[in-house]
């Protein structure tokens, strides 16, 4: 899977939408409910919904992180499925606690 | 990463919500967007390089804003405060552009070749006549989402480039998605085109946070409105902040509201600041620090630090007040000498810095050295602990007798005098010296003489460092963003000895 960064991937199996914030060193493939992530507008949706191990959701606005390979995207939609590479979850990045600057 | 995406996603996520005006009748997350994607339509159908806007804040702000980065072309805030011929000249280098122009205004800048002037009330019109579908933009990222012209002190002003992946690497690595409650609200008194009057409007979308703007700061008024408005969080130039303490210690207005104020553009005098943090104790300050060619703040001295400063005794945690706190986490700084070496905590140089959200570019010109770290022009120092302290602009500093002075020290010294309300430092030529310092003083009360505050500065500082000319004014020339006019003293001081020399 080719991260440039700012490229926008879909989940085929729910609504989840992500884009990459850092790319990850090395080769690495995304997945969403368990299926493949694809840019987007390349590619179709599939008829069935997360896998059952793969369905605790992804939400709009947090970022998440996959820590061996650094790679970090950000949910631009939420959707049912959870991301994971190579089987392993990715890990919900701690909420910034800075106050407002401007 | 792009700036209509960051949009998008609060209209996602909170569509009904009043992103933008008065509680009641404000716009909401999704009259933006799809205001904003139908000024996209009308606005690529023109063909045009850029999107202009020559007026005071309103909403039609954030909507050509948006409009622009839907678009794929740079939005470009022109600063219509300048004479009309500068203000011209602006306009005639964003052509070929449409320009957004508050009604009463266009007869200032009508007739400049290749700018389609449209009224606001006409621009109302079309960004509620247009289809709302997106318009489709390749590469957008990399596109120049917003041109702002730096306020150029040395000759023509330069356009600095801040591409959406510098401005929305800047929101999400700053503000928490969505965190804001629905009864949050920021009033916003800087304008369009200061950066801060553009990163404000995308971290509080991003937030989710209500924006109110004050479109002609008086510090009555903000009072008022951070009353009526029910305002949370604010951000003010330091000569913004001195008049609202003013209004709140005459009237004793009620901020219990006010969470949250944070300050930056310039330098705050520590007894401002102290005076702030007496009157407002439930408020949190945050002194932010940045550069238009930073996407804005790139360290910050927060609430902790704040009240932590004003209860210590030891001078070393208590000077931080006149910090601007740590760098952001994503964000390096590196202070350099003359040749490019990094020099330890303590020293002070060059303030460099590398990042994400690190512009660096103008039109034509990309200012970011090897490694892509960017000279900020700044000087400064870290001390032990990392707190960042801001010297000023080394254009500014004092060459005298080959020893380098910065004017910034010996203006707190004055600004701390029980006499003096406000004081500016600059070095003004001197056959003997190279240069020698000059001292504007404002003194509102009793005017002390100039041989009692020889003594005040040279009793808190070197010998060296004593201002040898003294002039006392009943006020300092501002810009409207907080900025003292230096070059303007600096130019009369010139004047004037010339003027002597003749005579003399």
């Amino acid at each position: 899977m080719d991260f440039k960064p700012g490229s926008r991937w879909c989940s085929v199996v729910c609504d989840t939408e992500v884009v990459v914030v850092k790319v990850p060193n090395g080769a690495v493939s995304l997945q969403c409910g368990g299926e493949a992530m694809v840019l987007k507008d390349h590619g179709e949706k599939i008829g069935r919904g997360p896998s059952s191990d793969h369905a605790s959701g992804t939400v709009i606005g947090k970022r998440y992180v996959h820590d061996p390979s650094g790679l970090e995207v950000l949910a631009v939609k939420s959707g049912e499925g959870s991301l994971s590479v190579d089987g392993v979850r990715l890990t919900l990045k701690d909420a910034k606690d800075l106050p407002s600057s401007d | 990463m792009n700036v209509p995406l960051l949009l998008e996603m609060i209209a996602d996520a909170c569509p009904n919500r009043i992103g933008f005006g008065r509680r009641h009748h404000g716009l909401s997350y999704t009259d933006l967007l799809r205001q904003s994607r139908s000024a996209a339509r009308w606005l690529t159908s023109t063909q045009s390089g850029s999107c202009v806007h020559i007026g005071l804040n309103a909403t039609s702000v954030p909507i050509a804003l948006f409009a622009a980065a839907h678009a794929g072309v740079p939005f470009v805030p022109l600063n219509f405060r300048l004479p009309d011929r500068q203000l011209r000249r602006l306009l005639e280098r964003t052509a070929p552009s449409v320009a957004i122009v508050d009604s009463n205004m266009v007869e200032r800048v009508a007739g400049v070749e290749n700018a389609a002037l449209v009224s606001d009330t006409e621009f109302e019109r079309l960004c509620n006549a247009g289809k709302d579908y997106p318009v489709r933009v390749s590469d957008l990222e990399n596109q120049a989402a917003v041109l702002l012209f730096t306020s150029g002190t040395s000759g023509e002003p330069k356009a600095a480039v801040l591409r959406h992946s510098h401005l929305s690497s800047y929101v999400i690595s700053t503000v928490e998605f969505n965190s804001a409650d629905e009864n949050e609200a920021a009033l916003i008194s800087v304008p369009s085109y200061h950066v801060a009057g553009i990163s404000a409007i995308l971290t509080n979308l991003y937030a989710g946070r209500r924006i109110v703007y004050l479109p002609v700061f008086d510090a009555q008024d903000w009072v008022n409105l951070v009353v009526s408005e029910g305002i949370t969080q604010a951000m003010v130039v330091p000569t913004m902040l001195e008049r609202i303490l003013d209004v709140i210690d005459r009237t004793g207005a009620d901020l219990a509201r006010l969470k949250s104020l944070s300050y930056g553009g310039g330098r705050m005098p520590q007894a401002v600041i102290e005076r702030g943090l007496r009157l407002l104790p439930q408020v949190d300050f945050v002194n932010a620090y940045g550069l238009t060619e930073t996407s804005s703040t790139i360290a910050m001295l927060g609430p902790e630090d704040h009240r932590r400063a004003i209860e210590s005794d030891n001078p070393v945690v208590r000077r931080r007040l006149t910090s601007v706190g740590k760098p952001l986490s994503s964000i390096e700084i590196d202070v350099r000498d003359q040749s490019g070496r990094s020099l330890p905590r303590g020293q002070s140089g060059e303030i460099f810095v590398r990042g994400d959200q690190i512009s660096g570019e103008y039109v034509n010109k990309n200012a970011k050295g090897a490694g892509g770290w960017f000279a900020t022009k700044d000087g400064g120092f870290m001390d032990d602990e990392g707190y960042l302290f801001v010297e000023g602009r080394l254009d500014d500093i004092i060459v005298r007798g080959g020893e380098n002075i910065s004017p910034g020290e010996i203006e707190d010294v004055l600004r701390a005098h029980p006499d003096i309300s406000d004081a500016v430092v600059l070095g003004v030529p001197d056959n003997q010296w190279g240069e020698c310092i000059a001292a504007v003083v404002v003194a509102p009360k009793s005017a002390p003489s100039e041989k009692s505050l020889v003594e005040w500065v040279r009793k808190r500082l070197r010998s060296t460092k004593t201002p040898q000319i003294w002039q006392f004014r009943s006020s300092l020339p501002y810009t409207d963003t907080g900025k003292v006019l230096r070059r303007q003293l600096k130019s009369e001081f010139i004047k004037q000895k010339s003027a002597d020399e003749v005579v003399g």
